[in-house]
């Protein structure tokens, strides 16, 4: 039981980085990201090309997280802006066909062979008192990563000009504009922000998977779920949505009546209970629709 | 094959975003007359969808004969190979037909059904390994099974719009391909379940060819499942399902139950997949969880979105896509040298390079440009012959098809 907390809390930690990056662009631009999985994966096989390169781990990280947010903030750029008008459908079809996209690229600069990403911290389980338990250090390292950058971020949306300017390009795009706030730049940031929390998510999960073209697609359901049941628009909801599914799917996966391989169903099943019974998510105000 | 009746989007709809319909009373009468105007096949002849035989049937009938003809004539001259491909277009025809009418008509989307064909096809292979039922019957319980997923997948997703049915059937999609290995007792675990394929019937001959019967059958099927479609299009439900589309608050003031639209919707699209799925493993003889990866999927919104939304030619040319794309990027790759890496990559960056620069640019698909084109050119022999009708024939039905596919009015009007 304690191991699969512990497990859970991990893995929870990496879907609820993915679920805030997914959250991030909801809150700016009203699409939801399904090529952010994809742009994660590109970024943690550039982290693996630097390392392989002879880099340290520490430049892979960075050279990663650097790359994210200059990868989000292009993709905002060239292909989702002139979406942002059309309807919702058109910013899904877009961001699935750039998932694609990615990952058909990744498949033929790195090869279809699962590789694995060396991680700077052991994944072996830590010795407390003489008996191992399930939380290595990488896990110590996990978790603390996603803690530091969800703080960086509240303090960035609550406590800075900038994080003022992009909640109100995020709110009221005309007024901001009236007000002088520059909304297309706030978008864009807004991407390149969500993209390098994306980054995160997959430089950190590519230990415990192998690196492959499609590593992303279930921590990408998983962080869709997480976001959906703390309410998209809330990244506190999606937080604490991504440890909650964390510690879910490792109690059903631990149980030997659902193998690994129903994992995934699970988080369908799960997402489609939050969204009949609460479908603006647990953390998320009533919103009217109006005419 | 139905070009002239699929076309749905009414030529008045603008192209950037409507001003909002602010609780005015012809606003609703409007929007409703627009509908249907854009639904009835024929403005300039009311009263032509009358009667039990009206029209849009009849012609429906006419060319689902000649679609028939056409195909026993290359089943006939064509090999064993070929044949065997043209079932699989059929099967990806019906497949991509559902996406396109979910998608283009009812403005949702489903990014997995492939997974859902995999459903069809696993009910069809437990169907035939587990019951005598004759093949008609199979074919009609798989979409059944297929449909059931889709009621309750639809029934959660449906109470929010676009995205959350996406990342709802993307979770499908991604997840079912792991269930046969839970259960490898009854679903074949990851070697799957092989079926018997249907044998030609004796009045053919003995040495008739299986490929071409399975051939026909799936052929059939699809020309079926297209004429269905093609007339609940233009019934009462294809105009409910694009006045949810366009407008949901419209749409439930005018009386339209918009959740149950939707699930509607969903569902059909479910077992067209699902039918779509059984054709397949009938074609191949075996369903295995390899089959139905979430690339499939992929290739599927990328044929209907190619083809173009709503279109059921269009359907026709995405299923040809899905089956002949394949090839021509191995046989590319072939011809200038690439290494494996690149040619087992080349279809799938080709589909997300189109779906890209498709919805950018081009949001009409294949069908789009040709009904742009046809426009364009019948607009051209008009002026040449009467300069003055030139005007009156660019407003036909149909104009703006291509530039409009899917720029209906914002589906979330009221968010902040």
């Amino acid at each position: 039981m304690l191991t699969q907390t512990l497990n859970g809390i991990s893995s929870g930690a990496i879907y609820a980085s993915v679920a805030l990056g997914l959250v991030l662009i909801w809150r700016a631009t009203r699409v939801v990201n399904f090529a952010a999985g994809g742009m994660a994966m590109i970024c943690a096989f550039i982290a693996f090309s630097v390392i392989n390169g002879g880099g340290s781990y520490w430049l892979g990280f960075l050279v990663a997280l650097a790359s994210g947010l200059v990868g989000g903030a292009v993709v905002e750029r060239v292909i989702i802006r002139p979406v942002e008008s059309k309807p919702p459908l058109n910013a899904v079809i877009v961001t699935f066909g750039l998932l694609i996209l990615l990952e058909a690229i990744a498949g033929m600069i790195w090869g279809e062979n699962s590789r694995a990403l060396p991680s700077h911290f052991s994944i072996r389980g830590l010795q407390v008192g003489g008996t191992t338990i399930a939380l290595s250090p990488f896990d110590v390292f996990v978790i603390s990563s996603v803690v530091v950058v969800t703080i960086l971020l509240a303090v960035l949306f609550r406590a800075t000009n900038v994080g003022l300017r992009m909640r109100a390009a995020a709110f009221q795009p005309e007024v901001a504009r009236l007000l002088g706030v520059r909304v297309g730049r706030m978008l864009t940031l807004g991407w390149a922000l969500a993209s390098l929390v994306g980054a995160l998510a997959g430089v950190l999960v590519a230990p415990k998977v192998f690196l492959s073209p499609n590593m992303m697609d279930a921590p990408l359901v998983y962080g869709f779920t997480a976001a959906v049941i703390g309410g998209l628009d809330s990244p506190v909801g999606a937080v604490v949505g991504g440890v909650a599914l964390g510690l879910v799917t490792s109690y059903v996966g631990g149980w030997s009546t659902f193998g690994p391989s129903l994992e995934v169903m699970g988080a369908l099943v799960l997402l489609v209970g939050v969204l009949m019974v609460r479908p603006e998510g647990l953390f998320s105000g009533i919103k009217p629709r109006r005419v | 094959m139905t070009s002239e009746d699929v076309r749905e989007q009414p030529a008045s709809r603008p192209t950037e975003r409507p001003v909002r319909p602010v609780a005015e009373p012809g606003v609703v009468g409007g929007l409703l007359r627009r509908a249907a105007t854009a639904a009835s096949p024929t403005p300039r002849r009311p009263g032509a969808r009358r009667g039990l035989l009206g029209q849009p049937l009849v012609r429906h009938l006419v060319f689902a004969i000649g679609g028939l003809a056409i195909i026993y004539v290359i089943t006939q001259s064509v090999s064993s190979f070929d044949n065997f491909q043209i079932a699989q277009i059929g099967a990806y025809v019906v497949a991509v037909a559902g996406l396109s009418v979910l998608t283009g008509l009812n403005g949702q989307i489903s990014l997995g059904h492939g997974a859902v064909m995999g459903i069809g096809a696993y009910a069809a292979a437990l169907l035939m390994l587990h019951t005598g039922f004759p093949l008609l019957v199979v074919l009609l319980l798989a979409p059944a099974a297929a449909g059931l997923a889709g009621l309750v997948i639809g029934l959660g997703a449906a109470r929010l719009r676009g995205p959350y049915l996406a990342g709802a059937t993307l979770a499908l999609a991604v997840g079912l391909p792991g269930v046969p290995y839970r259960w490898p007792g009854a679903l074949g675990g990851g070697t799957g379940l092989s079926i018997t394929q249907p044998t030609p019937p004796s009045f053919l001959g003995s040495n008739f060819d299986p490929q071409e019967w399975i051939a026909w059958i799936c052929a059939l099927a699809a020309v079926i499942t297209l004429i269905i479609l093609a007339n609940l299009i233009r019934s009462r439900f294809g105009r409910s399902f694009r006045t949810v589309r366009d407008d949901e608050i419209v749409a439930s003031l005018a009386g339209i139950h918009v959740a149950r639209t939707q699930v509607l919707a969903f569902v059909v699209s479910a077992a067209c997949a699902g039918l779509g799925g059984a054709l397949l493993a009938l074609s191949t003889g075996t369903v295995n969880p390899l089959g139905f990866p979430l690339s499939l999927s992929i290739a599927l919104v990328a044929a209907a979105v190619v083809g173009g939304l709503g279109s059921l030619t269009g359907a026709i040319w995405g299923g040809i896509l899905v089956v002949y794309l394949p090839q021509w990027a191995t046989s590319v790759s072939n011809d200038f040298g690439f290494s494996k890496a690149v040619s087992s990559n080349l279809a799938f960056g080709f589909y997300g390079l189109v779906l890209i620069v498709v919805m950018l640019t081009f949001p009409g698909g294949i069908q789009g440009g040709v009904r742009r084109l046809w426009n364009a050119l019948r607009a051209l022999v008009a002026r040449r012959s009467s300069p003055a009708a030139a005007g009156l024939h660019g407003n036909g039905p149909g104009q703006g098809a291509a530039s409009a596919a899917l720029d209906p009015a914002p589906h979330e009007m009221g968010e902040q």
